[in-house]
């Protein structure tokens, strides 16, 4: 039924698109800017005092200060992202280390199916150990060249650009292996548990 | 019991102009929910080739009116969904909807306070839906909103504001930041931490803090509630308006 509705005397503004629509997930539009969404205040992390671990279902934990962490393996990533909120914002320049090269320095136990993403502010969200790896996720620090702002994650987010940006977990401070896939935050409060934007996995039964 | 959001066509029962950029559309639902106050509904227009667009708007309304929501939206002169709702749509029209959706920045009469409402511009709608359900379920939680607007002609809910904090326990605050009418005695500048600390202090450290408007408001007043002494636990904001182009 719904396929047949038509919304009378709407034609919509599809040049916003140009041309590259077909980059533009199911009920996406295009921004140029770059929104700023959280539920609650953003943390101040004192870098002296940031670490980021690596524990759970792994062998040994480990764990870095910022300084260590600025000697791993850094990439340029280029990647669209994509906000359940309905934006998606096209070619965004980001700079970190790979979640691959992060596992380079744990174990992880054959019972580790997932991750759980922990943040300053007490944010969490779930990714399956299969969305996390292979190029698929990292940790950045900058954006556009520069230091990653406060409002935007900084000092540091996950970033997992083929799933719903609630996933690409602001202030970042570990990941935690798990061997069972379960809700984080807004998991838990009726969106999607997995947010893949070319499925549209928005809410919880989508 | 959870049922899955699918989507409704809702029909458009009443359409009132707010202010001049800001309509409240009142919606008729077949398979209308409770929501709570602070949620929102998304809407998808479709045109007759079938492309479609979506965007999230506040429900402004309380739960206490069932089989209805209103949905106020403000018009961004180069958006795609809100000029057709405010140019195109009228009464009787169908329009698609799925919700009601979010379950963070949701406050219910359960939910306790001391509640301190923070909105910019059309960020005081979800507020709004708050203030309703507060009066209809008969919540006596001290309540107070500190509102900014440009001018006093972009007050929205304006009369309805006055009438509520005319009852018990609701204080609303204004400020105006482009302009101020003549013997204007209420706030004339952007929120910031001294007229927080004014505003916010009556209330104490356990207030609950909804803060809903620009990225810049909302950034400013959730910081300062914090150096305040609000537990951040219990400082929840929502971003609104126009995001970009």
């Amino acid at each position: 039924m719904s396929q047949k509705f038509v919304s009378r005397g709407f034609t919509g503004k599809r040049e916003r698109a140009g041309g590259q629509g077909a980059r533009v997930p199911p009920g996406q539009h295009l921004v140029s800017d770059f929104p700023v969404l959280s539920a609650g205040p953003t943390p101040r992390t004192d870098l002296a005092r940031w670490t980021f671990t690596i524990d759970g279902l792994v062998t040994a934990p480990v764990s870095w200060s910022w300084a260590d962490f600025q000697h791993l393996p850094v990439q340029d990533f280029v990647k669209d992202i994509s906000c359940v909120t309905k934006w998606t914002k096209l070619d965004t320049r980001w700079r970190g280390v790979s979640v691959d090269t992060l596992f380079e320095h744990v174990e992880l136990d054959p019972r580790a199916v997932a991750l759980v993403a922990s943040c300053d502010g007490g944010y969490t969200t779930n990714l399956l150990l299969s969305d996390a790896v292979n190029g698929q996720a990292f940790v950045a620090y900058e954006y556009d060249g520069k230091p990653l702002a406060p409002e935007h994650g900084g000092p540091a987010r996950l970033v997992v650009p083929h799933l719903y940006f609630w996933k690409s977990a602001k202030w970042v401070r570990g990941l935690r292996l798990v061997n069972k896939d379960a809700p984080g935050f807004w998991e838990s409060l009726g969106y999607h548990i997995r947010g893949d934007p070319w499925k549209e996995q928005r809410y919880t039964d989508d | 019991m959870r049922r899955p959001l699918e989507w409704q066509i809702a029909t458009v029962k009443a359409i009132a102009q707010e202010t001049a950029q800001v309509k409240t559309i009142t919606l008729a639902l077949p398979g209308w929910t409770a929501h709570r106050a602070g949620q929102h509904y998304d809407v998808r227009l479709t045109a007759a080739d079938g492309y479609q667009a979506q965007r999230s708007y506040s429900i402004a309304s309380p739960p206490e009116r069932p089989g209805e929501v209103d949905l106020t939206v403000e018009r961004i002169p180069d958006g795609e969904v809100s000029p057709y709702l405010h140019d195109v749509l009228v009464v009787g029209d169908a329009v698609e909807v799925r919700g009601p959706v979010g379950g963070y920045f949701v406050w219910e009469a359960s939910s306790g306070g001391p509640l301190l409402l923070v909105a910019g511009g059309s960020g005081v709608v979800p507020l709004m839906a708050m203030l309703r359900h507060r009066a209809a379920a008969g919540a006596k939680v001290p309540a107070r909103l500190l509102y900014s607007s440009r001018t006093l002609e972009d007050v929205i809910y304006r009369q309805e504001l006055e009438a509520l904090a005319s009852r018990d326990g609701l204080e609303v605050f204004h400020t105006l930041t482009r302009g101020q009418p003549k013997g204007w005695t209420g706030y004339a500048r952007r929120i910031d931490q001294p007229m927080l600390a004014e505003v916010s202090g009556p209330l104490g450290t356990a207030a609950l803090a909804f803060i809903c408007g620009p990225t810049a408001l909302v950034e400013t007043t959730a910081s300062a509630l914090v150096q305040l002494g609000l537990p951040q636990e219990r400082v929840r904001t929502e971003r609104f308006g126009p995001t970009g182009t």
